[in-house]
């Protein structure tokens, strides 16, 4: 473990770090599911984390913004810092954590309200209701989501008929809406056709610059063209971390390596 | 060759359609059956005039209008008891309405085909409609004025159409007076009573406020002299006039008119006065009060005491019911304690409904009712304000009867929401309780709706529960009238179910009662249809809202 931490610090130079994983356990009931993970993700880049199905790569991500307290029989030990606070402080506000900590699921959830509602919904929810403060925020965050074209002139329709690809991004939309630091994207192109993938692809190249990204994803050649840095996962135990372009052609560990040349998972 | 098309299905195909089949036929048969019999009672029918013979007796003149005929076998006739001649194969018998109770002391009579011996259907026949007594058939003889003959012979008819239509005016203009303006001053002078009484029980009756009540009684007493003046003056008028009609016997009477409905000639009216007369009836069913025992006259408050309380049922029931889904859903920590509450929930819907109406009554009538009264209404014992059954007591009793229905389908609405929605939801800071609150609820209330309309369809048609916590068979005022506080929970009030059963086995009249049970059930079932389309369009609309996520 040691090792792939002082790695990870050589090859992130000075890079600031946002999120800090320390000691990390996760328990389902008595089964555990993550071991102790380390890891330090860097200041407005995009992290991957890769690993076949069932290796704990969501769980994981699920644990920045504390949405596993959701499940019951959850137990977790060690520490996350965001900014370098504890997030599992008992201190913590949990509404006021997932503000700062976006997230975008696998299959598009917009709510059953018309675009504009959908969008605005984080900004209601803190209380903002003036209309003009509203339409301005929620403009530039479909601007932001690359979907503004697409919907500007129907924004009273309900958001369910749009098709999965611009669900998507409108729901990427909703989650820079509230302006969070970190944004954590869970396998959001898996339930998508190639073209929308690739818009969201291009979307998340273009968030980095305001906001430190987390993905997980199947697919490795996706980490490869989008992510900074790529964390591969085996069962609950983070195997390796690195420079994506580095790890994908030079990995340390013989398991990265027979993932990554498709020799399992 | 049989094992091949049992095994083929079709055997199976044909139970299920035959069994869908069975149930239409019972629905559309049911529905037939009712509005047929229920809807033909306003039609003027023909009215005939017999002359009938009994054996070994006197000739006699008979009018009225069949009702009904009974066909019997000669065998099966003979043993009953009647002589039958040789080549007779059936017994025809009709029962024909008569009318004129006040004479001959029964609507209705049996009479026998073969004795008939001459039918007709004179023009001239009349059929009045009266306040008492039923209907009366005859002709119509003369028109008095203050005992003196204004008109008779052919003359006649015109002139008493117009007295009738006087009197009726005038008959509604005493109505209004009577229960409207006397009501509100008997409800004010009972209320002054209360007043009264509470400032002697609060040691409080000191001689300004006795100068208050004592002047405020003698204004509601002016007002009643008024009006007991102004309604002298038009039971004056009302009692005027009469007419003077001969029954097919021969004999003259003379009927005042305050007691007159309506009069008509039913073998005069062509199809467009039938049409019209029957509109008319069916008007008054709807708008009027009963008359004469409930046999004859409107529904109107029955039809208002049964959409009042299911209202009001809605209104207990439905928050009550899906805060506690909210809470066995949402909040509780699912376990063994949830499961029972589930099951005994589930087994309160089971519960036969007479049990709720007694424990209402001894529960909310007596120890609620009668706490509040003790409390709040110290003033009025011994007389029960809310100790006594009432509009409320029948309302909560009912919302506690359909609020299991009302629970289990908001929770499985609640328990349809997808995860990723609720995830959704609080990934973007909200709480548990927003999460609720903006989306969680609003996607169940469709459910949420099903609930109601179940409970609706269920609490509209209930009876044994209400009639011991509220209905009754006459009630005097409406729960809802221009009196303050203009909502009167208090107050006992009428139903259609309890009318159905009051009418139809209650009655001192059941013959003549009888279609009037078909038009209130043919009512009730279209009013229970009726709030269960509008609850359906709700759930629709909020269906179309709320779409959740496909797949």
């Amino acid at each position: 473990m040691d090792s792939i931490l002082r790695s990870q610090a050589k090859s992130q130079g000075r890079q600031e770090v946002c999120i800090k994983i320390e000691n990390l356990k996760l328990f389902y009931g008595e089964k555990q599911a993550l071991h102790g993970i380390n890891m330090e993700m860097p200041k407005k880049k995009v992290t991957a984390y890769i690993g076949p199905s069932g290796c704990g790569k969501s769980t994981l991500l699920r644990c920045i913004n504390r949405m596993n307290d959701l499940v019951d029989n959850v137990r977790i030990e060690g520490k996350i810092l965001l900014e370098n606070e504890d997030i599992y402080n008992r201190s913590v506000n949990v509404a006021a954590l997932r503000r700062r900590v976006g997230m975008v699921f696998q299959k598009p959830n917009p709510f059953p309200k018309s675009i504009f509602e959908n969008v605005a919904y984080g900004l209601r929810i803190q209380g903002i209701n003036d209309k003009r403060t509203l339409e301005e925020t929620v403009e530039n965050a479909l601007r932001g989501a690359a979907i503004w074209d697409e919907v500007k002139d129907r924004l009273n329709d309900n958001a369910l008929g749009l098709s999965g690809g611009q669900q998507q991004r409108l729901v990427i939309a909703r989650a820079i809406a509230i302006e969070p630091e970190v944004l954590l994207l869970d396998e959001p192109a898996s339930a998508l056709d190639p073209i929308s993938t690739l818009k969201i692809e291009e979307l998340i190249n273009e968030l980095k610059e305001k906001y430190t990204i987390v993905i997980v994803t199947h697919n490795m050649q996706q980490a490869a063209r989008v992510s900074d840095y790529t964390a591969f996962m085996y069962m609950g135990e983070l195997i390796e971390m690195g420079h994506t372009s580095e790890l994908f052609t030079n990995p340390k560990k013989k398991q990265t390596e027979d993932y990554i040349t498709g020799r399992y998972g | 060759m049989i094992k091949q098309w049992f095994k083929s299905g079709s055997p199976w195909i044909w139970l299920n359609a035959g069994a869908v089949s069975i149930c239409l036929i019972f629905v559309v048969g049911l529905l037939g059956l009712v509005t047929v019999k229920g809807g033909g009672h306003f039609w003027p029918f023909q009215v005939a005039e017999f002359v009938y013979q009994e054996q070994g007796g006197q000739p006699e003149t008979l009018v009225g209008q069949i009702t009904d005929t009974s066909v019997t076998g000669a065998a099966m006739a003979k043993a009953a008891g009647y002589d039958m001649a040789e080549d007779e194969d059936t017994l025809v018998q009709y029962l024909i309405k008569t009318g004129n109770r006040d004479l001959t002391g029964a609507d209705f009579r049996w009479i026998r085909e073969r004795n008939i011996q001459r039918q007709r259907f004179p023009a001239d026949i009349i059929v009045l409609e009266r306040r008492e007594w039923g209907n009366f058939y005859g002709y119509l003889i003369a028109v008095k004025e203050g005992g003196n003959t204004i008109a008779a012979g052919e003359q006649a008819l015109p002139v008493v159409q117009e007295r009738i239509a006087a009197a009726a005016a005038i008959f509604k203009e005493i109505t209004r007076i009577e229960k409207k303006e006397i009501g509100a001053i008997n409800y004010g002078l009972e209320r002054l009573r209360l007043k009264q009484k509470r400032f002697e029980l609060e040691n409080r009756w000191e001689p300004a406020a006795e100068k208050r009540i004592a002047a405020e009684k003698a204004d509601y007493e002016a007002d009643y002299e008024r009006y007991q003046e102004q309604l002298g003056e038009l039971y004056r008028q009302i009692r005027r006039d009469s007419l003077v009609a001969r029954t097919a016997s021969g004999k003259e009477l003379e009927i005042p008119l305050d007691k007159v409905v309506r009069l008509y000639r039913p073998n005069a009216m062509s199809l467009g006065d039938k049409t019209v007369h029957y509109g008319r009836k069916l008007i008054e069913f709807l708008t009027d009060s009963p008359r004469e025992a409930n046999t004859e006259g409107g529904i109107f408050p029955a039809i208002f005491g049964t959409v009042m309380m299911v209202i009001i049922m809605s209104i207990i029931v439905t928050p009550f019911g899906v805060i506690a889904a909210v809470y066995l859903r949402e909040y509780a920590k699912q376990g063994f304690m949830t499961r029972l509450i589930r099951i005994a929930v589930n087994n309160l819907a089971g519960v036969p409904s007479v049990v709720y109406g007694v424990f209402g009554l001894g529960f909310f009538v007596y120890i609620v009712g009668g706490n509040i009264d003790r409390l709040f209404y110290p003033e009025a014992a011994p007389a029960p304000v809310f100790g006594t059954p009432g509009l409320l007591w029948a309302s909560i009793t009912l919302a506690l009867l359909t609020l299991p229905v009302v629970i289990v389908s908001t929770e499985e609405g609640l328990a349809r929401i997808p995860k990723s929605i609720r995830e959704g939801s609080l990934a973007l800071g909200a709480t548990k309780l927003e999460t609720l609150w903006r989306t969680v609820l609003p996607m169940a209330s469709p459910a949420m709706m099903t609930g109601l309309i179940l409970a609706v369809a269920r609490a509209a048609g209930e009876v044994a529960p209400l009639m011991l916590v509220g209905v009754v068979k006459l009630a005097p005022s409406l729960p809802l009238d221009g009196n303050f506080p203009f909502l009167h929970l208090d107050r006992k009030f009428m139903h259609l179910g309890f009318h159905i059963y009051d009418v139809g086995f209650q009655s001192p009249n059941v013959e003549a009662a009888r279609p009037l049970v078909y038009a209130t059930s043919l009512l009730l079932v279209i009013v229970i249809i009726g709030l269960n389309l509008a609850a359906v369009q709700i759930r629709n609309h909020l269906r179309e809202k709320y779409r959740a996520l496909e797949g």
